[in-house]
């Protein structure tokens, strides 16, 4: 449980967050840049000292203004990646990795050497200079220097950012099985839909300083009332999906969730498998009748609840799935000339290839095995 | 230059004894400083700056007056080291490196307060966030990185202390085998008629000494710093 209330002033710039959330699997901090997010984690992990407020992690306190007490960083043992790395230039990787857990008393170590350098694939990488390490290889460095200061939570404050998008594939799997391998929980800030869209299952939304809502991944993208601080060309529904068949002959996979069935793409992995789906609203057409002789494989039927307020010639309207939000946008002239009211029954009409690719991520690295065709 | 002569050979060993605990005493105490002036705010610290630079824009023969009026038998600290500890620093080889190490003292501190000016205030806040206290901090992440700097702080001490003449003359007079280091050798031997060649070469032996200990620290300071070069 991550319970924070905390305010600071820095000039003309104020945060002031509350919120509190379990600390189970991956809680994401996300805003727009200069939103106040590594501001708010400086102050977790305590190299920035909030003006007044509180912050406690599962029951202990590390901050109180109010009592007067501040746990220095080294004794609140959050391990903290930054975004550029910030590894030792004048040690070796091993001497990298080690100077958390050296500093760790032995009965406290749950995390060992062996394990994370296995676990990270940095063998080969030991006696290497931090500077002769590729950005990649950098953050993976950090990630285990982190993790071998046997921290009870891991900041991770936007560690993909300075990457390009191979090397973000490279240590998002890394990331992956931190979550599930080691149960460690981690606040994870970024400015990226897609990196939290794989990874986390709370969302921390967070706005010019201050906290706008808090709660899970999938109630908070399909929340009309939010989308200007979520994005609008992120706009889409997050959805939980099972794999139930295959269709051999067509190499295309059957998936079900609260709605009903999709066709995707061949999917190389076993029925019964979790995963997590993001349809953007823009990959989703909208017809009052079920469609005869079309090429949209799906067509999923619908009540429309919500329609967006936005100018413009784009309205982005929230529909019901049988419990599951989706989200589409059509143009004002089709709304108007379909007559969508929130209570309409419509049938959403999805194309195969629209499921986003980057987002199943949720069984480890099943990104990887979706086959993309057109 | 065949075969040094006696003479020579006190002097050599004298200015380097003198520099060499010149370094020894002002490194310390000048990273202490250079740590306060580069890292703190506090009231006085214009002050505090300006008396450590004091010995670089005043005549050395002022610093050696001044040296010896405060350290002098009758000086208000010499009375008192004398009465506790039986000491007398003026024309005595230790009252020499006092007087160097007082000229040296502000070009050491402003290599190294350079030096820990530069140093990547985030590392040592990574460090922290690892576990570190503040002190351990200082001497893992801090003091490495701040080496090469410190290196070069401390031969600019110790070239400086090795070319000290105005205070150490003033301070500790010009005494053969105590207070007589190279560059006073020098002097004394072009105030003696017929002393042309003894001074030539002692000037020689300056210009070797200056040389091969620029030599050691260029050295020193480039292996430091590929260790360090991230």
């Amino acid at each position: 449980m991550l319970e924070v209330a905390v305010e600071k002033r820095l000039g003309a710039f104020r945060v002031d967050a509350k919120f509190s959330c379990e600390t189970s699997g991956i809680v994401a901090l996300f805003g727009r840049s200069g939103a106040g997010k590594t501001t708010l984690v400086n102050m977790l992990a305590g190299l920035l000292r909030p003006d007044a407020g509180r912050i406690v992690v599962d029951g202990t306190v590390l901050f109180d203004s109010e009592r007067g007490l501040d746990v220095p960083p080294e004794r609140r043992r959050l391990g903290y990646v930054f975004q550029e790395g910030r590894l030792f230039p004048h040690l070796s990787v091993r001497a990298n990795l080690t100077y958390g857990l050296r500093r760790v008393v032995p009965a406290e170590r749950r995390i060992e050497f062996d394990q994370i350098v296995a676990l990270l694939g940095l063998e080969a990488l030991l006696e290497r200079r931090p500077r002769d390490l590729s950005g990649g290889e950098k953050q993976r460095v950090a990630l285990g220097r982190a993790l071998l200061a046997n921290p009870r939570l891991l900041l991770l404050d936007e560690p993909l950012a300075a990457l390009d998008q191979p090397r973000k594939e490279e240590i998002l799997p890394f990331i992956e099985r931190l979550r599930d391998e080691f149960a460690i929980p981690i606040v994870y800030v970024s400015h990226a839909m897609p990196e939290i869209v794989r990874l986390a299952d709370t969302m921390v939304l967070m706005s010019e300083g201050r906290v706008e809502a808090v709660g899970p991944l999938d109630e908070l993208t399909s929340r009309l009332d939010l989308r200007p601080l979520t994005g609008r060309y992120e706009a889409g529904a997050v959805l939980t999906a099972r794999v139930e068949g295959q269709d051999e002959a067509f190499a295309l996979t059957e998936l079900s969730f609260a709605g009903g069935r999709l066709l995707v793409p061949r999917l190389e992995l076993p029925r019964g498998t979790e995963l997590r789906l993001r349809i953007r609203a823009r990959d989703i057409a909208l017809a009052l009748e079920r469609p005869q002789r079309t090429s949209f494989l799906n067509a999923v039927p619908c009540i429309v609840r919500d329609i967006g307020a936005e100018d413009g010639p784009l309205v982005d309207l929230r529909l019901d799935a049988g419990g599951a939000a989706l989200w589409a946008r059509v143009t004002r002239r089709s709304l108007e000339a379909l007559g969508l009211a929130p209570g309409t029954a419509v049938y959403a009409l999805i194309k195969a290839v629209s499921i986003d690719r980057y987002s199943l991520g949720r069984s480890s690295g099943a990104g990887r095995f979706l086959s993309e065709t057109e | 230059m065949p075969g040094f002569s006696p003479l020579e050979l006190e002097a050599l060993a004298l200015s380097l004894r003198v520099a060499l605990w010149s370094v020894l005493f002002s490194l310390p105490v000048g990273l202490f400083i250079a740590w306060l002036l580069a890292r703190h705010e506090f009231f006085g610290k214009g002050a505090l700056n300006a008396v450590v630079h004091l010995p670089l824009v005043l005549p050395p023969v002022v610093v050696g007056y001044l040296l010896l009026v405060l350290l002098g038998r009758e000086g208000p600290l010499g009375q008192a080291l004398y009465r506790l500890f039986g000491v007398s620093l003026p024309f005595t080889w230790q009252g020499a490196a006092l007087a160097a190490a007082v000229m040296a003292f502000p070009l050491m501190v402003r290599a190294m307060r350079l030096s820990l000016e530069n140093v990547d205030r985030r590392l040592e806040a990574a460090a922290r966030t690892l576990g570190a206290r503040p002190f351990d901090v200082f001497v893992t992440v801090t003091l490495p990185l701040t080496a090469p700097g410190i290196l070069v702080g401390a031969l600019l001490g110790f070239a400086r202390s090795l070319g000290e003449f105005g205070a150490t003359i003033t301070f500790a007079a010009n005494i053969p085998g105590e207070t007589r280091t190279l560059p006073l050798a020098l002097f004394s031997m072009t105030q003696t008629p017929g002393g042309e060649t003894q001074a030539l070469r002692l000037a020689a032996l300056s210009v070797l000494l200056s040389l091969a200990a620029l030599a050691v620290s260029e050295y020193t300071a480039r292996r430091l710093r590929a260790r360090i070069d991230g």
